[in-house]
């Protein structure tokens, strides 16, 4: 090693937003040449866990899989269990569980919306994203009870029925978010700083997209038209109308791009969810959950997180408990293989704005 | 890229002049939501301690532990929940899988303590100021983890039930044997109902899983007549049933049915192992279903067992009083067959009298006694000995025994037992017109209430509060029963009301037969005057000690004449517990 580089630790305390990892970098300058991920600093053993847990109760786990955006983890490993259980759920739980989902992303995207300025010291639009976001989790909190852990998603539907009025309620916040996305544009999107910082700011070369498995808004900020929603539809997405969001730049403003056109798809995907809810049942009534056996089986279940594919592998072997379960989180690709890569040249000070892009969540890569 | 840049961003400085999305805590209390998942509340009257919460708690947070003021009972098992807050994890899957409903949560979340053991605590017994609060998460009973419906039991229809003796009950099919079974939460509570502590949930979970085997093993474990109990069981497990608190309770005599009658050849299915043979006897009076229970234990135990039985068949009572459309006679053959087949000997039409009872007692180092009740209870009025007047037990015993009985077309049945309702199903067999007469009302009938509904479907007629005065003759063969009316005097909560007689009204029913079903007395005049002398007697039953074993050394007994539940299954408890008293009494420690 040259006597001209340097060394440097960047985490494991939340660099930018995204949790706790680390990078470990050598600089020349401030140009740095060379990246490393190290995790293992939340590892909780999330998948080991489940082996040893009858299924009901590891719904309670999976949601801290990702702890900003829980409802892709109950969902999955509900939708892999009901298939491989042979349960068909009614109509009305999965368009409410396509609601959760996508007020799920919503606020994610929102929070993320903020923590794309911070992670450059602007820190007004976090405080708008947490303080924006938390108007969603206050309809979380009515519907499942709880508000950033809802528990809510669970084999065989949902746990309970939409509360009286909730659509409106959910209508009226969707109103006031619309309300305030210009003033994040005015100072996200209409900012030189953030402008001159993030347009052309590490791109990546087409070819990795496929080589690396690279899914979710930043391949489709480098033009990829892939989305799980879209190519191979889970709950009710199939009945909504929506196009692929696809930039061209695949530079960290292309990210931005995407990510803030998903939200006005969201939003306008909330409204057609609502307009849309059936009515009717809304669980299927389990085997007792205590003694839950599942045959013998093994599936793949995905969906679209906000980062990217998300899936479950769950392979069961007739017994009250997984055999194995595999969680395989976006960030693993983004955070290890892809960023250990897209660093090198890159700025120092650009180290946050491109993990925030590449919105890494170190949970799912430690499962 | 321009000045518009430079300046627009500026423009977030009017969120300066707008309300803050924030509130101050604690000056103000931000209410959470109606279904907020906050700390727990437990009606502690309600909870039964069954430790449903604490198996499906994903965090181990919550420990079942015993609190002062509260007892362990039947149905409770005296212990509650106590919630370590520094493990819970606020799911909820408590409150859904409480069967009671007694468990649920706040929308409270503040608590804030310096001592960490406050947040340990148990819900409902540490008051913590907010188990008045209306809202929170809380189960909904149809959308939860807890069944509770019953699967319903087909059965024949009333006007076929009537032209046969054919089974009434047409059982469970597999599919739907399994899934009554899958209700089971397992909490065991059923146990402490069941006077021989069968092993409830582990054969349920057995059936529940297709492992009819190992359910019918398990069974046999502790109960030899599981098939019996499968069809005729008073069955107060089922009333001590976690779910049967909010909703039917597990249907487990039905399970226990449907597991044993799959198998025609116990023998191919039953693993039990016998030990070496021993040099001592068992001389066993009478062949119910206490008796064969201690022969097949004792047999199983290696001891050599006589059973003497004065009637031409095994089984006692469930052979001479269950009417056949309860219980088949192949259904008690196989399971006799089966317990006879362990090394039993089997003596029929052997009455034993003081001289043979001497002789039992040189040649067998113990006896038991299941000799159960004959001798029925009489009314106790006027003009009783009218020929006309029958006894259940006789009449029954009759019937099963294809003697020929007469009964005419009309029939009054007095008494509100099981007896009484089988007497008034079998004259409506034969096609009588039957009114029961009980003293009470309806609903404090000691009958099986299945089995007073069943009676009510096939036509039998009930006339509470009636107290019979005299039995008078009436022409052309029939009798006439004069009775009065009776009105309910209460005896406190938990008794049954008394019923005194309303003076000066009078009443007549002209019948064909007066059938008497008030219950039976012991008749121990087979004891030679030495032993009936020693021999200790409590209100009509003989009195045995925690091993069965009566006054006198040696001599058990159990079953009817010594219980006073006189049903099936205590009567298998007691000779259960009596093949436990004689082994520790061959071993001289008792």
């Amino acid at each position: 090693m040259s006597t001209e580089e340097v060394r440097l630790f960047i985490g494991p305390q939340h660099p930018g937003v995204t949790g706790n990892m680390s990078i470990e970098v050598l600089l020349k300058g401030d140009t740095i040449t060379w990246a490393k991920t190290h995790i293992g600093y939340l590892h909780r053993a999330f998948e080991k866990l489940m082996e040893r847990r009858i299924f009901i109760k590891s719904f309670p786990l999976v949601c801290r899989i990702c702890v900003p955006e829980s409802d892709t983890n109950e969902e999955n490993l509900a939708r892999g269990l009901e298939e491989l259980a042979d349960i068909e759920i009614p109509e009305r739980a999965k368009w409410i569980r396509t609601l959760v989902l996508e007020l799920s992303r919503l606020q994610m995207f929102i929070m993320w919306y903020g923590g794309i300025a911070g992670s450059m010291g602007l820190s007004t639009p976090v405080q708008w994203g947490i303080g924006d976001r938390d108007y969603i989790l206050d309809l979380f909190e009515e519907l499942t009870g709880g508000r950033v852990y809802h528990i809510y998603i669970l084999p065989g539907g949902v746990r309970k029925d939409l509360p009286e009025g909730f659509e409106e309620r959910v209508l009226k916040t969707m109103d006031l978010i619309e309300r305030r996305l210009p003033e994040y544009d005015e100072l996200i999107m209409d900012n030189a700083v953030e402008q001159k910082r993030l347009k052309g700011l590490a791109p990546i070369p087409k070819e990795w997209v496929e080589e690396m498995g690279i899914t979710g808004p930043v391949a489709r900020a480098c033009g990829f038209p892939y989305d799980v929603r879209k190519n191979s539809p889970y709950e009710a997405y199939d009945k909504l109308d929506f196009d692929v969001i696809t930039e061209d730049g695949c530079d960290v403003w292309s990210m931005l791009l995407v990510r803030r056109r998903e939200i006005d798809l969201s939003i306008k995907l909330i409204r057609e969810i609502v307009s849309k809810m059936p009515k009717g049942e809304f669980l299927t009534r389990l085997p007792n959950v205590l003694y839950w056996e599942i045959p013998k089986g093994e599936t793949y279940v995905k969906s679209e997180a906000t980062r990217g594919e998300f899936g479950y592998y769950i392979f069961t072997d007739g017994s009250g408990k997984p055999r194995r379960v595999h969680v395989k989180g976006p960030s693993f690709i983004h955070g290890i293989t892809l960023l250990e890569r897209l660093l090198v040249g890159q700025n120092i000070a650009d180290v946050a704005p491109i993990l925030v892009a590449l919105q890494i969540c170190p949970p799912e890569m430690e499962r | 890229m321009g000045l518009k840049e430079v300046l627009k961003p500026l423009g977030a400085w009017r969120q300066i002049a707008r309300k803050p999305h924030t509130i101050l805590v604690p000056k103000v209390h931000r209410e959470a939501a109606e279904r907020y998942r906050g700390f727990h509340v437990n009606d502690l009257g309600k909870c039964i301690g069954c430790g449903t919460c604490a198996a499906v708690c994903p965090n181990e947070a919550i420990d079942m532990v015993k609190i002062e003021g509260i007892e362990g009972k039947k149905g409770d098992s005296g212990f509650r929940p106590r919630i370590d807050y520094g493990r819970c994890c606020w799911c909820g899957l408590c409150v859904d899988s409480c069967p009671t409903t007694s468990l649920r949560m706040t929308n409270e979340y503040i608590w804030i303590r310096e001592a960490p053991d406050d947040f340990v605590y148990i819900p409902g017994y540490d008051i913590k100021g907010f188990e008045q609060k209306e809202k929170g998460y809380r189960k909904d009973k149809e959308h939860s983890f807890t069944d509770y419906h019953r699967v319903p039991m087909r059965e024949k229809e009333p006007e076929e039930r009537l032209q046969t003796f054919a089974e009434v009950v047409l059982g469970y099919t597999e599919e739907e044997a399994r899934k009554e079974a899958d209700r089971c939460i397992g909490c065991g509570l059923c146990i402490s109902g069941c006077p021989d502590r069968m092993h409830i949930p582990d054969y349920i979970r057995a059936v529940a899983s297709g492992e009819y085997e190992r359910s019918v093993n398990i069974m046999y474990e502790n109960n030899p007549f599981a098939e019996l109990c499968g069809k005729v069981c008073t069955r107060r497990c089922e009333s001590y049933c976690s779910l049967g608190n909010e909703g039917d309770p597990v249907a487990i005599r039905w399970l226990k049915r449907f597991a044993t009658e799959r198998f025609s050849d116990l023998k191919e299915v039953i693993r039990a192992r016998k030990q070496e043979l021993k040099d001592k006897s068992v001389g066993i009076i009478g062949a119910g279903p206490g008796g064969l229970t201690a022969a097949y234990y004792l047999a199983l135990r290696g001891y050599k067992v006589t059973v003497y039985e004065a009637m031409p068949e095994a089984g006692g009572m469930t052979m001479a009083g269950i009417p056949k459309y309860r219980f088949p006679l192949p259904s008690l053959k196989k399971q006799v067959e089966f317990i006879l087949s362990q090394g039993v000997e089997l003596k029929t039409n052997y009455f034993v009298d003081p001289e043979k009872f001497r002789n039992l007692m040189e040649i067998h180092d113990a006896i038991y006694l299941g000799v159960g009740l004959l001798k029925p209870w009489k009314l106790g009025v006027p003009g009783e000995d009218h020929p006309n007047v029958i006894y259940a037990i006789d009449y029954l015993r009759k019937v099963n025994f294809n003697e020929s009985v007469k009964i005419g077309n009309e029939v009054v049945v007095i008494g509100g037992g099981d007896v009484a309702i089988d007497a008034a199903r079998v004259s409506r067999r034969f096609g009588a017109k039957v009114t029961i007469g009980y003293r009470r009302r309806k609903v404090d009938m000691p009958a099986d209430r299945e089995e007073i509904e069943g009676a009510e479907e096939e036509g039998v007629e009930i006339w509470e509060k009636i107290i019979p005065l005299r039995v008078e003759d009436a022409p052309e063969g029939r009798v006439k029963l004069v009775y009065g009316k009776a009105r309910m005097v209460d005896q406190g909560p938990g008794r049954r009301p008394k019923p005194v007689l309303i003076e000066g009204e009078e009443y007549e029913i002209l019948v064909d037969r007066i059938i008497v079903a008030i219950g039976q007395q012991a008749d121990l005049t087979f004891l030679p005057q030495e032993f009936a002398e020693k021999m200790e007697v409590e209100r009509g039953r003989i009195k045995v000690n925690e091993r069965q074993m009566t006054s006198i050394s040696g001599i058990f007994a159990g079953g009817d004449v010594a219980n006073r539940v006189a049903d099936a299954i205590s009567a298998i408890a007691d000779g259960l517990r009596a093949v436990k008293g004689i082994e520790l009494y061959f071993q001289g420690k008792s």
